[in-house]
């Protein structure tokens, strides 16, 4: 009930509207009492003097009060769909603008399907009842309060005797109130659940297959599917039960008046035409009864939908500008870390330990060191995607708690392994950071970033839709556009990883040569795979379990003797070898075919 | 984000099919039963219902009139036992009915899973994620709503319209004429409506896809806005363009909505007052002695029949919308389900015996089905011939986009060859099931998936049979041990969807001790080792080592070490075989392999 409470806040805007609703509603059922008693008077006095012309008169002021009352109908039901839009829409709108700015904290955590289901179902829910429901609920509570007045009014003793199954109505109207929202709302989870099962099936399909796993998730399926089938029934069993015995009490209450009235009658209390009336008005309760059970469902339904909204509403975002931030100006490209410790939501191990870095502008920093180390960690705390336990993060001399979120990550370009795109034109996604572009520069950054070439094959060029309607690019491609991303923020701070994933031979020298463009007078932090970048490093940071063990240049490290120099004669050095060798290869290899060379060539 | 409305998934429906009806009535068809006892439960309440109002006439003429006291009591007595049997029939037909509309939506997403797990993958290229979505929880939902409420209330109405009719014939030719004349103007408003409103159903149905497409497509990519800074821009189009575009379909759809109403509610309002007119003065004519027989009392219960004569008629074309948004489900989910299974089991396809893994590619060309066969640009797959003898590690090289991927997925059919054979041990791929060759099959994909679960699920999701010691071995092979127990619940520890909470590396590592538990006798590598650090690369190098040895191994690579140490490199390039050999004998020839090489590892 709290959480129906609380969407009054996203009703007040519209509280003229939701009152006009309300009027034109009771406007509509004091109307409609109006037309029987025409009815009645035609009869009695229409039919008893004979006259022709009144009848015409009261058919023309049948259909004038018929006309007006289908108007009032149309804009009632116009309105109350108006109102139930408009909730949807903000709500949905808040729904949508706070998801986005939830830290990356919540999201490692949070299934996309859930949050869907939440802002499209859940929202549907609430706005059902909001517009419609509500108005609904108040019309007819005034109704069963102008019906039970009416009763009292008529015949109090047999009122007192006639409402005693009103009062069993109510407390399990508002039982069965109380109990299905819960219900409901383990419908809307499992439902969100299915989604999730179905989402992750259809994004995970290849390696469903490639296991022969499919009667396994059959299976798991089945089961989400059948929580499900079952949640519902349990919703239609309480409604299978509140349904009939609204109408048993209302019908009880007409027994009642027959036994209690009748005896009254036959001890010549009341006549039988009193009886026969009292009867006829208790009757009016059977409707709005039975319409009550099923406004108080949609309530249910709609409390469940706001639980589910206002849990994603509730969750406060840890990481935002503070009140005072400092909006950061063109940054030096300094940054430092002070004993700085994180741990990551729920975990017990710490992912950073103790980090202490100090990076002077236009200086490479290489991140090597095994999977799992720290490294993406100690990156993502930069742009403060994540918030440090203990220390602090220094960008330009500022803890990045303080400053201005926007005028950070404005200045900071990242491009990560996995590079996903948006599924709108190659151009704007290019633009992505930075939507005033002019088109020079556009091209500037694709071609900086090896990408000019394969994107004017396509017969739209830059306008070429990516994803699901468009082209599908390959991984190099893929990579390319998020470098020229980046490039174009024209980053003071860049933070990227090396590994160019999943692409041909020719595409990485290509992705290579990109990168290297892209760190250019810009301070860089690179998580490296390639000797390359970390022999050109100014600073190489050797990580494990959470800490830097080593730090400083290819020279001193390799002269240390310590942890460097054993993961470069692992793995470095063959690449160094192989690098000597194809030189000598080349040397044979162009005396041999002169024209031979092949650099560059495009390959997509 | 999806750029425009119209990008949804719009079939031209029909607002009655008769084939699509067909079909869902085969879905309801076993439920047939469950259907007739609801029917005959709801005329018992229907009957009940007709009681009670007799029952007060019992009560009052043979009971107070009479001053009898018993038959009152007799009265009350039978009231209180038909409110009872009321009450159990409406329990029961609630009941019934709506076990009968969640089997059969059941069902149908069962099936519709089931469908999804044969789908070729082909299929997922051009289907998006939330379509499916759509398709197997929305499409699916709104059949639920019809089979539970509609069906039997649009029975009950036709009934309860047909016997009003004949009680007002019966009672009346000429004034149920009259009242019959609004009836054409109700047909002329229901077809207008209809157009209207399915034209408004299609719009609302695109809308809300478009409002799932964005944020599905901005919650899985959140990452990326807030690195950009997107927030503000984001938010600015989804509310000024994408909800903005919602809000405005329904409103528009709602204004159509409410006139019908209001129209059937006023041509009821015209029927009385033709019947009030032309009823009274025939009333009146009468009692000036002309012509027939209308007496005041055949005026009042005409004019109460038509007010009931309405209510079925309202309450049907309320319905109607359910019945429309039902078939345009309904043939969504039929083209789901109609979607040919490309890849599929023939009837007398047998279980693949043991392998030994042997592998022969005759003549093998493919290209996608849904493009244009015609054209020679689109083939994938040309002239394919490759023989690889058991237990040899294959490296295949070539550009992005030469066929590799493509080669290796009819290995293991998830595609069939458009021209030629695929043959292992000799016998054509075509002749075996699909689980039976992949279950002997281990592949490592470019993308290394996790699902929601554990990591010891996640492994375990190669064999699942195997013991938590089997994992563990597995994972130790692969050098996922150690990293494993240290994560907060070690071996227990979940994985968030799509794994967001291991490293890059992490993910990759326990995607190969997936693959390792499997076992497999043939082992597909795609491209897998490219984005682990050095230190643990050199650590799945040698796991990977020990893997192939007597495995037969097709391996995308381009590792160097990979590459020297197979026993056969094949290059391909715009889908042929352009070279094959050792890494001596192709370097040797100066060829395309050694261009590939020299361009690709120099530094």
């Amino acid at each position: 009930m709290k959480s129906l409470l609380r969407l009054g806040v996203f009703v007040r805007p519209y509280r003229i509207q939701v009152f006009l609703a309300l009027l034109t509603l009771l406007a509509i059922t004091s109307i409609s009492l109006v037309i029987p008693a025409i009815i009645r008077q035609v009869i009695d006095v229409g039919l008893a003097q004979r006259e022709t012309r009144f009848l015409a008169l009261s058919a023309l002021l049948i259909m004038g009060i018929g006309t007006a009352r289908a108007g009032l109908t149309y804009w009632q039901r116009y309105l109350t769909e108006w109102i139930s839009t408009h909730i949807g829409f903000d709500l949905r709108n808040r729904l949508y603008n706070h998801i986005q700015h939830l830290p990356f904290t919540y999201h490692d955590h949070a299934q996309t399907g859930q949050l869907i289901s939440r802002c499209i179902e859940d929202v549907r829910a609430v706005e059902r009842f909001t517009g419609s429901g509500f108005v609904e609920l108040v019309n007819l509570t005034l109704l069963l309060i102008g019906i039970v007045t009416l009763l009292f009014l008529n015949n109090a003793r047999l009122a007192a005797i006639a409402l005693i199954p009103m009062i069993p109505l109510v407390l399990v109207t508002s039982e069965f109130g109380r109990r299905v929202s819960n219900y409901f709302l383990a419908v809307d989870n499992a439902l969100g659940e299915l989604s999730s099962r179905l989402q992750e099936n259809v994004t995970g399909v290849q390696v469903v297959r490639a296991f022969a796993q499919e009667p396994y998730e059959i299976q798991r399926f089945h089961k989400a599917n059948r929580v499900l089938f079952n949640a519902r029934l349990t919703v239609i069993g309480e409604w299978a039960k509140i349904m009939p015995t609204s109408n048993f009490l209302v019908t009880l209450g007409t027994i009642l008046i027959l036994w209690f009235g009748g005896q009254m009658a036959l001890r010549g209390e009341m006549t039988i035409g009193e009886l026969v009336a009292y009867n006829s008005y208790l009757l009016l309760l059977a409707a709005p009864a039975g319409q009550l059970t099923w406004l108080v469902n949609m309530a249910g339904e709609a409390v469940a939908g706001a639980k589910r909204a206002f849990e994603v509403l509730d969750h406060i975002p840890e990481i935002q500008s503070p009140p005072d931030a400092v909006t950061l100006p063109p940054l030096s490209g300094r940054v430092e870390f002070h004993n700085v410790s994180f741990a990551y939501q729920g975990d017990t191990t710490r992912a950073l330990e103790n980090i202490n870095l100090s990076v002077e502008p236009n200086q490479v920093v290489a991140l090597i060191g095994p999977t799992g180390s720290g490294k993406t960690s100690l990156v993502n705390l930069i742009p403060r995607f994540y918030d440090v336990n203990q220390g602090m993060v220094l960008v330009n001399d500022q803890d990045v708690r303080h400053v201005d979120l926007v005028s950070l990550r404005k200045q900071i370009g990242i491009v990560l392994q996995t590079s996903l795109l948006f599924s709108m034109t190659i151009r704007e996604n290019i633009v992505y950071g930075r939507p005033e572009t002019s088109e020079e520069e556009i091209i500037a950054a694709a071609q900086a970033a090896q990408a000019h070439e394969f994107i004017m094959v396509f017969p739209s060029g830059y306008d070429t839709m990516v994803g699901e309607r468009g082209v599908t690019l390959s991984g190099g491609q893929r990579q390319r556009v998020a470098i020229a991303r980046a490039l174009l923020m024209n980053p003071r701070i860049l933070i990227l990883d090396d590994s160019t994933s999943s692409v041909d031979t020719q595409t990485e020298s290509l992705i290579q040569k990109a990168l290297a463009s892209l760190m250019e007078g810009r301070t860089t932090f690179v998580i490296a795979h390639r000797l390359s970048t970390v022999r050109r490093a100014d600073l190489i940071l050797v990580m494990d379990g959470g800490r830097i063990v080593e730090s400083g240049t290819h020279l001193e490290l390799l002269a240390q003797g310590g942890r460097y120099r054993e993961i470069y004669d692992l793995q470095l050095r063959d690449q160094e070898q192989f690098r000597e060798e194809m030189d000598s290869l080349e040397t044979a290899a162009s005396a041999a075919f002169p024209t031979a060379r092949l650099r560059g060539m495009e390959t997509e | 984000m999806a750029q425009s409305q119209s990008l949804s998934d719009d079939i031209a429906f029909k607002s009655y099919d008769p084939h699509i009806t067909r079909r869902l009535i085969a879905f309801i068809q076993p439920y047939r039963l469950q259907f007739s006892l609801a029917l005959i439960l709801m005329v018992v309440n229907s009957a009940g219902a007709v009681a009670g109002p007799y029952l007060v006439k019992i009560a009052i003429d043979s009971g107070i009139s009479a001053a009898s006291l018993t038959k009152l009591r007799q009265a009350v007595v039978l009231y209180l036992v038909i409110a009872g049997i009321q009450w159990a029939a409406t329990y029961l037909r609630v009941k019934i009915m709506a076990r009968v509309g969640q089997s059969i939506i059941f069902d149908f997403r069962a099936r519709l899973f089931e469908h999804l797990q044969r789908l070729s993958l082909s299929f997922y290229n051009r289907y998006s994620v939330g379509r499916v979505i759509t398709r197997v929880i929305n499409d699916v939902g709104v059949l639920r709503e019809f089979i539970t409420w509609a069906v039997l209330a649009i029975a009950r109405d036709l009934f309860a319209l047909v016997g009003i009719v004949i009680a007002m014939l019966s009672m009346d030719l000429r004034l149920s004429l009259i009242a019959f004349t609004v009836l054409p103007l109700m047909l002329w408003a229901t077809s207008f409506f209809k157009k209207k409103a399915r034209e408004n159903y299609r719009l609302v149905r695109s809308a809300i896809s478009w409002v799932n497409s964005v944020l599905a497509e901005n919650i899985n990519g959140v990452r990326v806005v807030q690195a950009f800074s997107r927030q503000e821009i984001n938010y600015r189009y989804f509310r000024d363009e994408v909800n903005q575009n919602n809000r405005s379909v329904n409103l528009r759809a709602a204004r159509i909505a409410s006139a019908f109403p209001a129209i059937v509610d006023l041509l009821g309002t015209l029927a009385t007052a033709l019947i009030v007119w032309m009823g009274g003065t025939a009333v009146l004519a009468v009692s000036q002695g002309g012509g027939d027989a209308i007496t005041p009392g055949v005026l009042v219960a005409f004019l109460l029949y038509i007010d009931r004569f309405f209510d079925p008629i309202r309450d049907l074309s309320r319905r109607y919308d359910s019945f429309q948004s039902t078939m345009a489900g309904g043939e969504r989910i039929f083209a789901l389900l109609d979607t040919p299974v490309e890849v599929q089991d023939a009837p007398g396809n047998i279980d693949l015996p043991p392998l030994r893994g042997e592998v022969r590619f005759e003549n093998v060309s493919f290209y996608y089905s849904d493009e244009n066969p015609s054209d020679e640009a689109q083939l994938i797959l040309d002239q394919i011939n490759l023989h690889v003898p058991v237990g040899q590690t294959v490296a295949l090289v070539g550009e992005t986009g030469a066929g590799k991927s493509t080669l290796v997925k009819l290995i293991s059919r998830f595609h069939d060859p458009t021209q030629g054979r695929v043959l292992i041990d000799g016998f054509d791929l075509r002749q075996f099931t699909q689980s039976s060759l992949r279950r002997q099959m281990g592949i490592v994909l470019q993308d290394p998936f996790l699902f929601n679960g554990t990591v010891m699920e996640n492994i375990r999701f190669g064999r699942l049979e195997a013991t938590d010691e089997e994992v563990e071995s597995a994972a130790q092979a692969v050098s996922a041990h150690d990293f494993i127990v240290r994560l907060r619940l070690g071996y227990h520890t979940p994985v968030e969807e799509g794994g967001a909470t291991l490293s890059v590396g992490q993910r990759q590592l326990v995607s190969f001790a997936r693959a390792l538990l499997a076992d497999p006798r043939i082992l597909i590598l795609d491209e897998a080792t490219s984005s682990v650090d050095t230190q643990t690369e050199r650590l799945i190098q040698k796991a990977l080592a020990r893997l192939l040895q007597g495995r037969t191994a097709f391996v995308i690579a381009h590792r160097l070490s990979t590459v020297i140490n197979a026993h056969s490199i094949v290059v391909i390039h715009d889908g042929r075989i352009v070279e094959q050999g050792s890494h001596a004998e192709l370097l040797g020839q100066g060829g395309y392999y050694s261009r590939l090489y020299r361009s690709g590892f120099e530094d």
